[in-house]
């Protein structure tokens, strides 16, 4: 009796599991869809009260000026500009000139850093470049005084806003990366929940704000 | 011939008892992958690419505004628009809409909110602006241009 039974197969038949799980997963190739939260950040000033004063006025050679007409043309420093991708360079000049170091302390609370600090802190290589090209006094007086503005016509296209302010992002990026020994793509990399890759980040940035600034278009378009 | 009997002995099957647990592996990698789309998009999304790229790590923190043309002109017209969720917001909704979004977050989250813009290339920068300075107005303040990475070919 216990022979006979033996004889027929008590294995489950597993050949179709392979055609089930495919179909499954065909299915879900074709639905999915990997969340891509990637992008350029951007921090909006803080809402205008209506009583404030008007913000004190910058002096003009610390505002690096970008603008951007209907037809999307690029003026930047008062000057037409063909190739967007120039920007980077001059940007990171910009930032790094240190035309007059002041010692005055600013940033948030308990981190004030001053422009003579955050130059102190520049490796060796950045300090002789520094000197040698830059501390132009027609340019920014330090990293804490910068400022890009960048302003784009109203009819002007988002694409052409995007290259620059990837541009922007770029020079910073290479500013914060050289200063600890990182290149931009290996800063921008950084895991900030590493907590040594967060002290990297944070020295990086300590005393060098990224004051991008996106002006209030003309109503008129040029 | 001998030699060839001893051949054809062996099994010329190839074992594919272990197919079902492969496939499963990939099942379960795009199951756990996978969001499904809960919204449908209603404009055109062919957003321009760029270098520099930041990862968001709070999902939850994030919603999506899309602006674009509308994928139906002869319904919508050829004004670009923005999509909230389903449905097109005119500028002025936008404040309301945010404070919806910021209700559906804990209450110490409700200051992290980040708006995601997916824009359309084509669109005209006259809109962006309007719509960050409801965003400034709404107080929803971190926003991200989200953009695919540039590959080195384009």
């Amino acid at each position: 009796m216990a022979r006979s039974k033996n004889r027929g197969s008590q294995e489950v038949n597993a050949g179709s599991m392979a055609d089930i799980a495919f179909l499954l997963l065909i299915f879900f190739l074709v639905t999915t869809q990997i969340a891509t939260n990637k992008g350029l950040t951007l921090l909006l000033p803080p809402k205008q009260d209506e009583e404030e004063p008007e913000p004190v006025k910058q002096q003009e050679r610390n505002i690096f000026k970008i603008q951007v007409n209907s037809l999307n043309k690029l003026m930047v420093e008062g000057e037409t500009l063909d190739d967007p991708s120039l920007i980077g360079d001059m940007v990171y000049d910009f930032i790094l000139n240190f035309g007059k170091m002041s010692d005055v302390e600013k940033g948030p609370t308990g981190e004030k850093v001053s422009d003579r600090q955050t130059y102190e802190s520049l490796p060796a290589s950045m300090k002789a470049y520094i000197n040698s090209k830059l501390r132009s006094d027609k340019s920014s007086d330090g990293p804490n005084a910068a400022i890009v503005s960048l302003k784009a016509d109203r009819g002007s296209s988002y694409e052409i806003f995007i290259e620059i302010l990837d541009q922007l992002n770029a020079a910073y990026n290479r500013v914060y990366g050289e200063r600890v020994g990182l290149t931009a793509e290996e800063f921008r990399k950084l895991n900030r929940n590493d907590p040594r890759d967060l002290d990297l980040y944070d020295r990086a940035r300590s005393g060098i704000p990224k004051s991008i600034s996106i002006a209030e278009p003309s109503k008129v378009g040029g | 011939m001998s030699k060839f009997k001893k051949k054809s002995e062996s099994s010329q099957d190839i074992p594919t008892a272990a197919l079902p647990d492969i496939i499963f592996m990939l099942l379960f990698f795009f199951m756990v992958t996978t969001v499904m789309r809960e919204t449908e998009i209603l404009v055109k999304q062919d957003i321009p690419r760029a270098e520099q790229l930041v990862k968001l790590e709070k999902k939850k923190l994030v919603t999506y505004l899309y602006v674009g043309e509308p994928k139906e002109p002869e319904i919508f017209g050829t004004e670009s628009l923005i999509q909230a969720n389903d449905a097109f917001i005119a500028i002025d909704g936008i404040v309301q809409w945010v404070n919806t979004e910021k209700d559906q977050l804990s209450e110490v989250e409700r200051d992290q909110i980040t708006i995601s813009l997916k824009v359309d290339k084509e669109t005209k920068m006259g809109i962006i602006v309007d719509i960050q300075t409801e965003l400034r107005e709404a107080n929803a303040r971190k926003i991200i241009y989200a953009t695919p990475q540039k590959t080195d070919d384009n």
